[in-house]
């Protein structure tokens, strides 16, 4: 399928969606839903990273936090759209990337993890003391209740649901056409062996800036209207190790080599953190997440997709060949 | 393809490779110290030496896997020392690992894909479509007998097919230089054979090979010429049949 | 003497005895992550449990917290080698520790603090004990024994494991094994027995280094979070094998985040731990005193 068709499809999936959400004329489903479909983006953003090139970031939640942040400040000094919004998010959250980037340019394996880890601490205390979004006590962000387009009142949960939704067609695309392209051959090239890579003329330094610039902006698009739909944003919420976690755990339990893999997670670990939450409580949530994330590496270690391409019997080659060879003269 | 076409291109000056004066050491182990070697447009060098001489430092230094810390590797003339590892693949210089590395997540086709879309385009001038790299992965696969297993994942080859798939990646990059690292080593006799078959012929359309071998046998039948490192220095180099007989390298080698 | 100078001798003793305690958390990640290789990010979350089973054997008999660490060691050791026999038969066993180790022991975090949530609560637990409220005068120099207790225990801790890896078989087969596993074989020592060993005595020291923690603050499940990136900070500052460099960056680390609380203001501290590592990974991985 070509990307434009692959785009249109999941946008009237999507419409689909947001219809089934109308019919039920219930807000929790679009309070829920907006987190699973933020999920979906953040563990999309991630997976560029940490399941293209193998390099396990464990400072999503900063760059979440960033996206997040980034709306205060501007709501504070000129309030624009949500939608541009989120592409500021994602540009500071770009550039925080490409600067992690820099930073851990020829660290490997651990240590690139342990430096992500830094990271967002190092990020967070600076937003903890800066004062003009509110410090530690965090930022009250008014909105209203409606939005007015073109005469219409659309509940603002609605909307940013929407907007979500979107922005999640949006990541899956472009998860979709790294993947498929050259830029997506040269980060499984680094996942599997950088010396081997570059030996083949892959420009791994560079590719690494690409990955982790791309991703961090994913993750902070998923960020950026996060504000807006809680209302009020602290530190500790933004940079809530639960975004850190989850954005792990989803694609590691969807399966990391494949775009799929962590819309599946999202969905599935995020449908049943909601249930959970509502069901049991929420210290459940994250129990759920852990004991599940441990199992899959365990037991699945090419998470559901893995059980999938074995259930169906597919050899190794059918699983990791881009696009397999037919016919050979 | 390369052919005498990228003969012709390569400049006046005689030699394709040449390292003056390269030394690298690692903490206070001296690795390399001061080699120098030139070698020609299409010649076929054998490269040998007892374990820790530095053959596999040199390699590295030639390719940029590591940077020299003294001296200069050149390549058609122009100084490779400021250059990153992918971009001397770039400028024609292809190498084969000691121990397979293959891209072990990818099928094999995928594998000769990289270096397709990634090498080959500073020379040609553009990117290939999908189409031509399919097409010329095709050809690689055939011409190194993994036709059959293309769509394989390299976790599935035996172990002279996973020789040849590294010989044919190189390859892929469409190099002037081919540096291949123990290609043999674990191999039965015939399969020696079919290896050294495989070079000559690569040889013969025109790309130079610098080949490091244990194997007597297989560094005899294929090398023009003789390179020997000992403990990070070049002891002797010339023709293979004068280099055996000189007594540095003999003793060099029976002292083991 | 200015009062700016009181301060600063304070701040630098208190960073001190701070750094004496760090060392204690970090000694088990200098074994798993130095020697072992095995990117251990759950121990602080062990450290933790060490501090909730003190707070229970405190409360619920009396035991001083510390003696009940003591206690709770064999259950700890215990703990460490089914971890390890874990991981090794899931992930190294298999050269797959790269990704899914790292997830693995990020999930035994989660699975630890939720469940500690689950059975305490988020309410800070705190211990009794007479030294507890104690603190010493030395003209402006203040020493509370909260703090001088567990550096002591610390120190002891360190020495002790200096000694039994460096005088004893198993401690220098343990050290063996950071360098070449196959060499282990040559004096019939199985390298996986080594390791596990190894690793169930750096989770045993998760019991004495929580207690230690419990002694020196009230602790809830969440707090093990602040030690990750130090206890890193801390292994990769020492050049990561060596015990007496994880004693010298732990007392560098905890010198500097009470200077800085000190002036600064406590908000401050995390970041000077944390940008001191990603300083320090991203211009000398090999650590300070690394070659």
């Amino acid at each position: 399928m070509k990307s434009p068709v692959f785009f249109l499809v999941w946008i009237v999936v999507a419409a689909i969606v947001f219809a089934f959400g109308l019919y039920l004329k219930n807000d929790y489903f679009f309070f829920a839903g907006y987190t699973v479909l933020q999920y979906v983006v953040l563990a999309t953003g991630w997976n560029i990273l940490g399941g293209y090139t193998g390099y396990v970031n464990f400072g999503s939640a900063a760059f979440f936090a960033m996206g997040a942040y980034a709306s205060v400040v501007m709501h504070k000094v000129a309030p624009l759209p949500v939608p541009l919004l989120i592409i500021i998010g994602g540009i500071v959250s770009g550039l925080v990337g490409l600067g992690m980037g820099y930073l851990t340019l020829r660290l490997r394996g651990a240590f690139f993890a342990i430096a992500t880890l830094a990271l967002a601490v190092v990020l967070q205390t600076l937003i903890v003391n800066w004062d003009f979004v509110g410090g530690s006590r965090g930022a009250y962000i008014i909105r209203p209740n409606t939005l007015d387009i073109a005469g219409l009142q659309i509940p603002y949960i609605e909307y940013l649901f929407a907007l979500m939704l979107i922005l999640a067609v949006c990541a899956l695309t472009v998860a979709r056409i790294v993947e498929r392209s050259r830029l997506g051959f040269g980060f499984a090239t680094i996942r599997d062996d950088e010396v081997a890579a570059e030996a083949c003329g892959v420009p791994t330094l560079r590719l690494k800036l690409m990955a982790t610039t791309l991703s961090g902006a994913l993750m902070g698009m998923a960020g950026a209207p996060f504000p807006y739909y809680i209302g009020y944003l602290q530190p500790s919420s933004a940079f809530g190790l639960e975004y850190a976690v989850n954005s792990i755990a989803m694609p590691m339990i969807g399966g990391t080599t494949s775009w799929v893999g962590p819309l599946i997670g999202a969905i599935v670990l995020g449908t049943l953190q909601q249930v959970a939450t509502v069901t049991i409580s929420s210290a459940v949530n994250l129990l759920i997440v852990g004991l599940l994330l441990t199992g899959f590496v365990i037991i699945a270690p090419n998470g559901i997709l893995g059980l999938i391409h074995k259930f169906r019997g597919q050899s190794d080659a059918d699983k990791v060949g881009r696009r397999v060879i037919r016919e050979t003269p | 393809m390369m052919t005498a076409a990228s003969l012709a291109q390569s400049p006046a000056s005689s030699s394709l490779l040449e390292v003056e004066g390269v030394g690298k050491r690692f903490g206070g182990f001296i690795a390399l110290d001061g080699i120098n070697l030139s070698v020609a447009p299409g010649e076929r060098v054998g490269l040998i030496g007892p374990n820790g001489s530095g053959k596999s430092t040199l390699v590295n230094c030639i390719c940029g896997t590591l940077h020299n810390e003294t001296g200069t590797v050149r390549f058609d003339g122009h100084s490779l020392n400021k250059l990153e590892s992918h971009e001397r693949t770039y400028r024609g210089i292809a190498r084969s690992f000691q121990l397979p590395r293959p891209f072990v997540t990818m099928s094999v086709a995928d594998n000769l894909r990289v270096p397709l879309l990634y090498a080959v385009h500073t020379r040609r001038g553009r990117h290939l479509t999908i189409e031509e790299a399919d097409a010329r992965c095709i050809e690689l696969a055939n011409s190194v007998g993994l036709g059959a297993k293309i769509n394989k994942s390299p976790k599935d080859l035996t172990q002279i097919e996973m020789r040849k798939l590294e010989l044919a990646r190189a390859m892929a990059a469409d190099p002037k230089l081919l540096i291949a690292d123990e290609s043999m080593a674990g191999l039965s006799d015939s399969e020696v054979g079919e290896i050294v078959e495989m070079l000559i012929k690569l040889n013969e359309s025109g790309i130079t090979i610098i080949m490091i071998e244990h194997i007597m046998r297989a560094v005899m039948t294929f090398s023009q010429r003789l390179v020997v490192l000992v403990s990070g220095k070049k002891i002797a180099d010339g023709k293979p049949d004068d280099v055996i007989r000189n007594p540095e390298v003999e003793r060099a080698y029976l002292g083991q | 003497m200015g009062v700016t100078t009181d301060l600063f001798i304070n701040a630098i003793i208190a960073g001190i005895l701070l750094g004496g305690f760090y060392a204690a958390v970090t000694i088990g990640i200098s074994i798993s992550f130095g020697i072992l290789d095995i990117v251990n990010i759950a121990h602080p979350a062990f450290v933790i449990l060490g501090s909730y089973i003190a707070y229970l054997l405190n409360v619920s008999l009396g035991i001083d917290p510390i003696l009940a660490s003591v206690v709770a060691l064999p259950a700890f050791f215990a703990l460490g080698m089914a971890v390890y026999q874990l991981y090794y038969s899931s992930f190294e066993k298999f050269g797959q520790e790269a990704l899914r180790g790292l997830a693995f022991f990020f999930g035994l975090l989660f699975i630890t603090e939720v469940v500690l949530i689950l059975a305490f609560g988020v309410d800070y637990r705190y211990v009794h004990t007479p030294y507890i409220d104690t603190t010493l005068h030395f003209g402006f120099v203040d020493i509370p024994l909260r703090m001088l207790v567990p550096c002591v225990v610390a120190l002891l801790l360190v020495v002790g494991l200096i000694i039994y890896l460096g005088r004893t078989f198993t401690g220098r087969a343990i050290m063996a094994v950071a360098q070449d596993q196959h060499a282990l074989k040559f004096v019939s020592a199985d390298p996986i027995k080594i390791k596990r060993i190894a690793f169930g005595i750096s989770i045993a020291t998760a019991s004495i280094a929580g207690a230690l923690l419990i002694v020196i603050q009230p602790v809830e499940p969440s707090v093990g979070r602040e030690y990750i990136g130090r206890v890193f900070a801390i292994c990769v500052l020492g050049g990561m094998q060596s015990l007496p460099g994880t004693l010298i960056g732990a007392m560098l680390l905890g010198i500097m985040e009470s200077l800085t609380a000190t002036f600064y203001g406590p908000s401050w501290a995390p970041a000077v731990a944390f940008g001191f590592l990603l300083l320090t990974l991203a211009f000398r991985p090999q650590g300070l005193f690394g070659r």
